[in-house]
């Protein structure tokens, strides 16, 4: 069985623990394991890089040395700000030897840059024909619109394995789980995440604009694979909906959710009852409709 | 008024040049990151006027500018620029500069909220959702602030209370310590700290 | 074009393409191919019934789409000469398509002109002088602009659609219209330096046209449309010429067209709206415009094959492609092979009546050189003494301007410089193993008399200054 290292990050304890918990439903069924990196530390994002080089990229590399340690060659990093950092980390310091000899000094530990960073949906992508296989639900006539936000399709440094304008990832896995993937204007609009505590007028106004564009696609939900974004346009629902005066009432789920409801799990197990929006509008709409003939049976793993 | 003169007219483009590797006098001022920017309405200086502004070192009103504090480092701008600058670097770097040169913050918020997320890091090596929201709230003096939102998390099991901690703290904290010393990077800000 | 075609001192190569140029000047030998255009030229009498009797309908290039034509087809009503071709990649005939026609265009031509058997003709012939106009094409910007829905949205449209939409005869006969509903626009969005100006995506340099060419359509447009309102996001205005200026003035004052200082970041689809997200540099906010059609001045770059014929010619380009002239100031319709000249965006992006003065510029240079019967050429050219030369011919390979040949010389063969051809550029004469090439007027002895005589003066001075 492939096993990847694991860096959970801390929204993943936290508010999003459905993202946790469906991810590794979803790998389970995949047939991959997942380890949690020894001792993780939290890899500063969004507030270290906007103050100190050092203290974000130490933060970082400590954590890369901590999987290096324990010989994990990749680490699948689910937080699009995390794995943003970390895969940032990484380029820096194999540019700058100086660097990564100073960063190793301040974390009291060596880092050879060994280990690859990836995306869970990178992995997902990858694994796409197994995961079509394993859908024994399909989510037929539900229409997704998949949201990446910034740090999935940005910087090309980081997100080198899809375009930064119109990125399709996401949608092909919706579009694999048998949804319909809806093209729309906001795929990769700023919600404003990093302001959502501090400065929640913008990341309201922020969230409206692009709840609003959704809606006019006709989504029945949003499919996110960042646990910041999640909690944003989530939890900031309500407030747009009052600032903009109208209802949205569009659940944002996790594309492992959506995973893991295409393989036929339970919508509790998945986590699916921990949204501020509530998906059973969602759920609703897959259990009326109809099965298809010869219900394929799970992959055997 | 904005004296230029031979002296010190590339002082700002040469500061950030050394500090992030960007050249800002590459920019030829054609407006696509403010066009493609979430929160330049919001901003005091527009994006292409801080490069503007940097380019003919008009650096006080750059660093106690609201514009990097509200850049959301979304890299809109950076992935759009014809010339290829990466302004979300550079935005960074005038942040670090500002901080390190002691500028107030035209944005307390915003600032606070980074130093309370760090303070919890450095405590815990990992940060508590909750301690930060509720310290924040409490320092922008709206203590009830999402009070409902918290209520509804907690009911859902989507707030761990104590937080993860990291074993190795010692460790975090003498990461924190060392990389304080990135103030060194600016001789001028070395001299003010020394006062 | 149609005066051009009548001139008796004119002939007219039609869908036809220079294959191979050799020789030099005065003495070009160059291959045509005369495309089969499966029209007689001399029995066709223009009269289009083979054109209307076609069946096979297909998306028209001249007109980028927005209209089609046949498979037998003239490209546009004033094309010379005006005889129809047959797109024989489209044609049923040539196709085998299941659909028949029963030839339907043969049937029709009562002047049997109509020649389904013709094949390519290849044309030799002898040149003076050559002048490339080989023209322009546009920025590929669906590849780069993935920010403006990488043609993603159908009345997001560029400036030479806008074009052919305000010609009478064209796809919309003159109506300025959507492409995606065919609805008159009211907000109309002109965005310039699509792909110019843009080191990332396009090309660095400036296009040129677009500023003016951009006031001339939103002029148009009100002109057209009495209740559109044009928007033109610009970064700079570049109206350098006689009356340019007061040209774009007359756009904002008299048709009330808006230019914004700022380039667009982002177009996207709202409803049947474009939001088009740009700022207002000038003013210092982002603004935005739901707009009904925008129109794109996508950057002048060269023709995709133009490497393929600056390498045909032996003449240099650019790293962009653009040929290159023989001096920036001094020379600037010639290109350094001499008898090949330069005339229009081929050399770089340039307007109508800059084409127009470099034409016939161009056409007065080569005049020159086709009224004299012998050539005034510069002195300092190469020239091999046969004696000494061993026959290595290395010279042949390193000449940049194919300017040796060899000669038979005592029953050996040994290298030629043709006098007409040579540029003094000296690369042979420093190459030749056996030093039997010499620079006419830059011989070793020439050089080293220059390097010794100031050093002889100083000499004499040292002497005569010396104390006795």
């Amino acid at each position: 069985m492939m096993e990847y290292g694991y860096y959970p990050g801390c929204s993943l304890h936290g508010t999003a623990k459905e993202f946790d918990l469906s991810i590794k439903e979803s790998f389970t069924s995949l047939g991959l394991g997942l380890k949690e990196v020894e001792d993780w530390n939290c890899c500063g994002a969004s507030s270290a890089h906007e103050t100190s080089e050092e203290l974000a990229l130490a933060l970082a590399v400590r954590i890369l040395s901590q999987a290096e340690k324990a010989g994990q060659k990749t680490i699948v990093a689910p937080c699009a700000a995390c794995y943003s950092r970390l895969k940032m980390a990484n380029v820096e310091v194999a540019h700058d030897a100086g660097l990564r000899k100073r960063i190793s000094h301040i974390i009291g530990q060596d880092y050879q840059g060994n280990v690859a960073v990836r995306h869970v949906t990178e992995i997902y992508k990858e694994n796409k024909d197994r995961l079509a296989a394993s859908v024994t639900k399909p989510l037929a006539g539900l229409k997704i619109a998949s949201y990446y936000g910034c740090l999935l399709a940005r910087p090309k440094a980081v997100v080198d394995w899809d375009d930064a304008e119109n990125p399709t990832t996401m949608d092909e896995l919706v579009t694999s789980l048998g949804a319909q993937a809806l093209d729309w204007s906001h795929k990769t609009e700023c919600c404003g995440a990093s302001f959502s505590i501090s400065r929640g007028d913008i990341a309201v106004r922020l969230v409206g604009d692009i709840l609003g564009a959704a809606k006019l696609a006709g989504a029945d939900a949003i499919a996110v694979a960042c646990p910041l974004c999640q909690a944003n346009l989530d939890m900031r629902q309500s407030a747009a909906e009052r600032r903009n005066k109208t209802t949205y009432k569009l659940p944002i789920i996790y594309i492992s959710q959506l995973i893991g409801l295409a393989q036929g799990k339970d919508a509790k197990a998945l986590g699916l009852d921990k949204h501020m929006v509530g998906a059973e509008k969602v759920l609703e709409k897959l259990s009326a409709a109809p099965i298809p003939h010869g219900e394929k049976k799970p992959v055997a793993v | 008024m904005l004296q230029l003169n031979a002296e010190t007219v590339h002082t700002c483009r040469d500061t950030i040049k050394r500090l992030s590797g960007e050249d800002v006098s590459r920019c030829f001022q054609c407006g696509k990151c403010t066009a493609g920017c979430p929160v330049a309405i919001d901003m005091d200086v527009t994006p292409n006027q801080v490069m503007r502004l940097a380019q003919i070192n008009g650096r006080e009103r750059v660093l106690a500018s609201s514009t990097i504090w509200l850049c959301l480092s979304c890299e809109t701008c950076s992935t759009r620029c014809p010339a290829d600058i990466d302004i979300a670097k550079v935005m960074d770097t005038l942040r670090k500069i500002s901080v390190a040169e002691g500028y107030p913050s035209p944005e307390p918020a915003i600032t606070g909220f980074h130093r309370l997320f760090l303070a919890s890091v450095e405590k815990y090596g990992r940060l508590n959702e909750l301690e930060l929201s509720i310290k924040h709230n409490l320092a922008i003096m709206k203590p009830t602030k999402d009070i409902r939102l918290a209520v509804g998390l907690f009911s859902k099991g989507k707030i761990n209370p104590f937080g993860g901690k990291v074993k190795d703290r010692e460790r975090v904290k003498k990461i924190f310590a060392e990389s304080q010393r990135f103030v060194k990077v600016y001789p001028e800000s070395i001299e003010r700290e020394a006062e | 074009m149609v005066e051009s075609s009548k001139d008796k001192n004119i002939t007219m190569h039609t869908y036809s393409e220079v294959e191979q140029v050799k020789g030099y000047v005065g003495n070009f030998d160059v291959r045509i191919r005369k495309k089969a255009r499966s029209v007689e030229m001399s029995k066709c009498t223009g009269c289009q019934v083979c054109v209307e009797a076609c069946p096979q309908v297909v998306p028209s290039e001249w007109d980028l789409g927005l209209g089609t034509r046949k498979a037998i087809y003239t490209p546009f009503v004033q094309a010379v000469p005006n005889v129809p071709v047959i797109d024989r990649s489209v044609c049923r005939i040539f196709t085998k398509s299941k659909e028949k026609c029963g030839a339907a265009c043969v049937r029709a031509c009562a002047a049997k002109a109509v020649n389904l058997k013709q094949e390519d003709e290849i044309i030799n012939e002898k040149f003076g002088a050559i002048v490339v106009a080989t023209g322009y094409s546009l920025h590929p910007w669906q590849k780069a602009y993935g920010e403006y829905g990488g043609g993603r949205y159908k009345d997001v449209i560029t400036a030479l659609h806008f074009e052919r939409m305000l010609q009478a005869s064209g796809p919309t006969s003159g109506h300025v219209v959507r492409p995606s509903d065919g609805k008159e626009p009211k907000n109309v969005v002109f965005i310039q330096c699509v792909g110019s100006r843009d080191e990332s995506k396009g090309v660095p340099y400036c296009s040129g046209i677009c500023c003016m060419y951009t006031a001339k359509q939103a002029i148009l447009l009100k002109e057209h449309c009495q209740d559109a309102q044009a928007y033109v996001f610009y970064i700079d205005l570049r109206a350098t010429k006689k009356n340019y200026e007061q040209f774009v003035l007359r756009a904002q004052r008299d048709y009330g067209v808006i230019y914004t200082r700022g380039r667009v970041s982002k177009i996207y689809q709202k409803s049947d709206k474009l939001v088009v997200r740009g700022a207002d540099t000038l003013a210092g906010v982002p603004v935005e415009v739901e707009a009904d059609l925008v129109v794109l001045a996508t950057a002048v770059v060269p023709q995709p094959d133009a490497v393929a014929v600056a390498r045909m010619l032996a003449i240099p380009h650019d790293q962009f492609a653009l040929f290159t002239e023989a001096h920036p100031k001094l020379r600037p319709v010639e290109s350094v092979t001499r008898g090949i000249f330069l005339a229009g965006t081929c050399q770089s992006p340039m307007d109508i009546p800059e084409s127009v003065a470099m034409a016939s510029a161009a056409a007065a240079k080569v005049m020159g050189i086709l009224s004299h019967s012998e050539l005034m050429l510069e002195p300092t050219i190469a020239e091999v003494n046969a004696e000494r030369c061993s026959g290595c011919l290395t010279c042949t390979k390193v000449c940049p301007f194919d300017a040796i040949t060899t000669v038979a010389y005592d029953g050996r063969t040994v290298s030629n410089v043709i006098a007409s051809v040579c540029q003094g550029c000296g690369t042979c004469a420093a190459t030749c193993p056996a030093s039997a090439i010499i620079l006419k007027g830059f011989t070793n002895e020439e050089i080293y008399a220059q390097i010794e005589a100031p050093f002889k003066r100083m000499e004499k001075e040292v002497t005569a200054g010396a104390p006795a």
